[in-house]
């Protein structure tokens, strides 16, 4: 009796044990699985043309992506080129000097934007710049970009900032340095590489954003130059040709998400591992 | 940390500087609150609360009713947090309790991978390999076997809130994960050790250490999961279907506030139609921003709860 009460306790471990690693091996399957058919399904149509080809009508062969890769650079930058600096300075803010109570009201300003669905977003960008402007834009496409942006960046960069030491911000003003240079110079040097990690992160998130563009920069089938007309980005072009009825446009959408992941992953993997040298 | 500044000019402009570009943050939150409520007014006035429960939704008669949309919403959210909370908190359990120390970093680097996907990629890949595979490998079966269950009912299409759900679970599996494997974490060692060295064997000490100390955190990190789900929407207007029809079988398509907002916002002509878009965005914002408000409450009352050592 004691024996089969110890050999079914060992079973149920066992058991328990097997049903844990097949969860894991459940949760990481998907990955596998959208990364071989990204690649098997988007290397048909990776061609040079793709990276330097306007698109082509529907029924012409070949054909490309170039105005949205450049289209997703100039709005990453766009929103970055305003939004980091917001950020981090508003990071700066509540890790130095935030207490009381308007720091906790913009701290939990911070936190109920990174939970608000990025298509709302798009909304705002529109309301605010797109039906002034009666036009869809790229400003528009970059100010509802930046809302998610900004949020994630003050959030990590208070934390980074927290997580210096106070002996060494102490160090710098024992030795007679006026407190903002100390900040800026000491501080923040000294956490940068995980605000830097925290910045290339959001940019990473933003450049696959889509639903936000959709009401916003719109999508265009030609090259823009001007900031305040539509403007193509990877993502929609993407969301346009999957959704088409023409075989292939659905071509075209695997190789555009094949260059889009690869995008993404690039800066997610050097974030992780500027992080990774820090430690 | 930060001391008084004494009367310096520069250093008290300096944080001046800062907290103007604070203020400016907490400016954008307002904005998006306001600026969102003010477009949503008119829509507002004219159905008010019935909004809620009205399904009606017709451009050209200009009435229109958001309860297909939040059905479709909150069955496709309920049920990618009731496929993805055993998996993710299965595989957290792995990593923290059975994974040998080399495998720990590059299943939770595998996973968080997951999250660095963006929507329109899954969106993608569901209409073209998830669907179809749900559709003839599972959804057709089961009709056949089970079509008289009214959530299996038939005829099966592939677009559908079954596809949706399957689609979101993955997406939120990542965050599900990293916030159980943190609420396991926070399990003091001393206690773990006290069972197995009374002759427990791993899976008792799980059950019996974990289960006790760790399900307010697992269900924040559930409602925390949700809260994402409810505003996913590339991934969601791909392969839910889009019929604006609240349908209580599964294998139906359906259609989500994100979704809809996503295809019609564009044609929406005339004031009433774009409003009442907005205002569903606004019930969006709501729902999550609760959902959002719950899952921290109780994740900080769970991390305080931990550094008491109880």
């Amino acid at each position: 009796m004691k024996r089969t009460i110890a050999f079914r306790r060992k079973a149920a471990d066992r058991i328990m044990k097997w049903v844990f690693t097949l969860c894991a091996l459940l949760v990481i399957l998907p990955l596998f699985l959208i990364f071989f058919d990204l690649l098997i399904k988007g290397a048909k149509e990776l061609r040079l043309t793709l990276l330097i080809d306007l698109p082509h009508p529907v029924g012409e062969p070949g054909g490309g992506i170039a105005n949205g890769i450049v289209g997703t650079l100039v709005i990453t930058l766009m929103t970055m080129l305003w939004s980091v600096p917001t950020a981090v300075m508003c990071g700066i803010y509540l890790a130095e000097y935030g207490r009381g109570k308007f720091a906790s009201a913009v701290r939990f300003a911070a936190d109920t934007m990174t939970g608000v669905p990025s298509i709302i977003m798009g909304i705002f960008g529109y309301i605010l710049l797109v039906l002034p402007m009666k036009r869809f834009s790229a400003w528009a496409g970059a100010a509802a970009l930046s809302m998610i942006f900004i949020p994630v960046v003050v959030r990590t960069t208070e934390e980074m900032l927290r997580t210096v030491p106070t002996t060494v911000r102490e160090a710098a003003l024992a030795l007679g340095i006026a407190q903002w240079k100390a900040t800026l110079r000491i501080t923040v040097r000294t956490a940068w590489p995980g605000i830097l990690t925290g910045i290339l992160l959001a940019m990473a998130r933003i450049i696959g954003e889509t639903a936000p563009l959709l009401f916003t920069a719109l999508g265009n089938q030609f090259w823009q130059s001007h900031l305040d007309q539509p403007m193509a980005a990877v993502p929609l072009q993407v969301f346009t040709y999957a959704i088409s009825p023409y075989e292939d446009w659905h071509d075209k959408a695997w190789a555009g998400a094949l260059v889009l992941i690869t995008m993404v992953l690039v800066i997610n993997i050097t974030a992780r591992v500027l992080t990774r040298q820090k430690r | 940390m930060p001391r008084k500044t004494g009367g310096n000019i520069k250093d008290l402009l300096f944080e001046r500087t800062t907290g103007a570009f604070a203020f400016l943050v907490l400016f954008l939150a307002v904005l998006l609150f306001a600026v969102l409520l003010r477009e949503s007014l008119p829509a507002l006035r004219k159905f008010g609360a019935s909004f809620l429960v009205t399904g009606t939704w017709d451009p050209v008669l200009d009435t229109f009713g958001a309860a297909p949309f939040i059905y479709g919403t909150l069955i496709s959210s309920f049920l990618a947090v009731l496929i993805a909370v055993p998996l993710s908190v299965g595989a957290a359990i792995f990593i923290n309790e059975f994974a040998p120390p080399w495998m720990k970093t590059p299943v939770s680097f595998l996973a968080e991978l997951l999250a660095a996907i963006p929507s329109v990629i899954y969106g993608l890949w569901g209409i073209f390999v998830l669907v179809p595979v749900l559709r003839d490998g599972f959804m057709k079966p089961v009709t056949k076997y089970l079509g008289w269950i009214p959530i299996f009912k038939g005829p099966v299409y592939g677009p559908s809130m079954l596809a949706a759900g399957v689609l979101l679970s993955i997406m939120i599996i990542p965050f599900i994960l990293s916030v159980s494997r943190e609420v396991l974490a926070t399990v003091p060692q001393r206690q773990k050790e006290a069972v197995l060295s009374l002759g427990g064997t791993r899976w008792e000490m799980i059950r019996i250490v974990i289960g006790q100390h760790c399900i307010p955190g697992i269900f924040g990190a559930t409602i925390l999961g949700l809260g994402r789900a409810l505003g996913e929407t590339m991934a969601v207007t791909m392969v839910i279907g889009n019929r604006p029809e609240a349908i209580l079988s599964l294998f139906q398509p359906g259609y989500s506030m994100a979704a809809v907002i996503a295809n019609e916002f564009t044609e929406a002509v005339g004031d009433v139609y774009l409003s009442s878009l907005i205002l569903i965005g606004l019930i969006l914002l709501a729902m999550t921003f609760a959902v959002n408000l719950a899952a921290k409450w109780i994740l900080t009352k769970m991390v305080a709860r931990a550094s008491r050592g109880i």
